[in-house]
């Protein structure tokens, strides 16, 4: 149902520095509102959640709700203090996750 | 996402009623029991939080939203979520951000669905415990829930 996410993210930062991380995921974002050509419900199945973090530590996180759009796009920032790996990984309804990750340099 | 348990509201002191937000709403979805739950009857501020959407959205499918937070984003004062609400979708719910003093910048930017032209309301708890409300109306000219 979901493809890889796509993550725009720098490869280096200096020390302090606040980078912005650019994110997307191919999904439905199934809201359980529509209905099928024999007027069932389609029922609910959305990424509910997505999380962030940066060598270990929390950095961002989102609860999503059936009002996010199909193909959630999700913009955060990131102070980078060291070299290391930003690990971001998104829940669906069912439990199946969907992770990216990447690494960020200190200059 | 968010509970579902009634809010018992008796034990609230008429002296926060003033301060609370209330939505003069022809229907409420459930939006104005959303906000009383983040808020807990606590006093609301105005300014450090933004909500910028476009005033009209052509397409409801797909409608941009940035909320901002002005704050240091240190250890001692940062901003800890942002809850972001509908007040004319088939649920309130749209998102709720976490942030940390690691964001570096309390900004976060997404995309919604809009069934009709409505209000938008975002709130902010920061972690002193203080709570700020934004909102902006979009109008919808093709709404987009799946109706």
């Amino acid at each position: 149902m979901a493809t890889k996410p796509r993550v725009k993210a720098p490869k280096t930062a200096n020390a302090g520095e606040v980078v912005t991380i650019k994110t997307l995921i191919s999904h439905p974002m199934e809201s359980g509102q529509r209905k099928d050509e024999a007027g069932n419900l389609i029922p609910r199945n959305i990424i509910k959640r997505f999380e962030a973090t940066f060598n270990g530590k929390p950095v961002f996180a989102a609860d999503l709700a059936p009002s996010i759009s199909a193909n959630p796009y999700i913009e955060f920032h990131l102070r980078v203090t060291e070299t290391g790996e930003l690990k971001m990984i998104w829940i669906e309804d069912g439990g199946a996750t969907f992770e990216d990750t990447q690494t960020i340099t200190l200059k | 996402m968010l509970n579902r348990r009634e809010l018992v509201l008796g034990g609230l002191g008429l002296v926060a009623l003033t301060s609370l937000p209330t939505l003069a709403l022809a229907q409420d979805n459930g939006a104005q029991k959303a906000i009383d739950k983040f808020t807990g009857g606590k006093a609301v501020g105005e300014g450090k939080l933004t909500l910028t959407m476009p005033e009209i959205a052509e397409n409801g499918n797909t409608v941009p939203l940035t909320i901002k937070v002005d704050s240091p984003m240190t250890d001692a004062d940062y901003v800890k979520e942002v809850l972001v609400l509908a007040t004319g979708n088939p649920s309130p719910e749209v998102a709720r951000f976490e942030f940390s003093p690691a964001s570096g910048l309390a900004q976060a930017d997404a995309r919604m669905r809009l069934a009709k032209t409505q209000d938008v309301i975002a709130l902010a708890r920061m972690s002193d415990g203080s709570i700020y409300k934004a909102s902006t109306t979009v109008k919808v000219t093709i709404g987009g829930c799946g109706g």
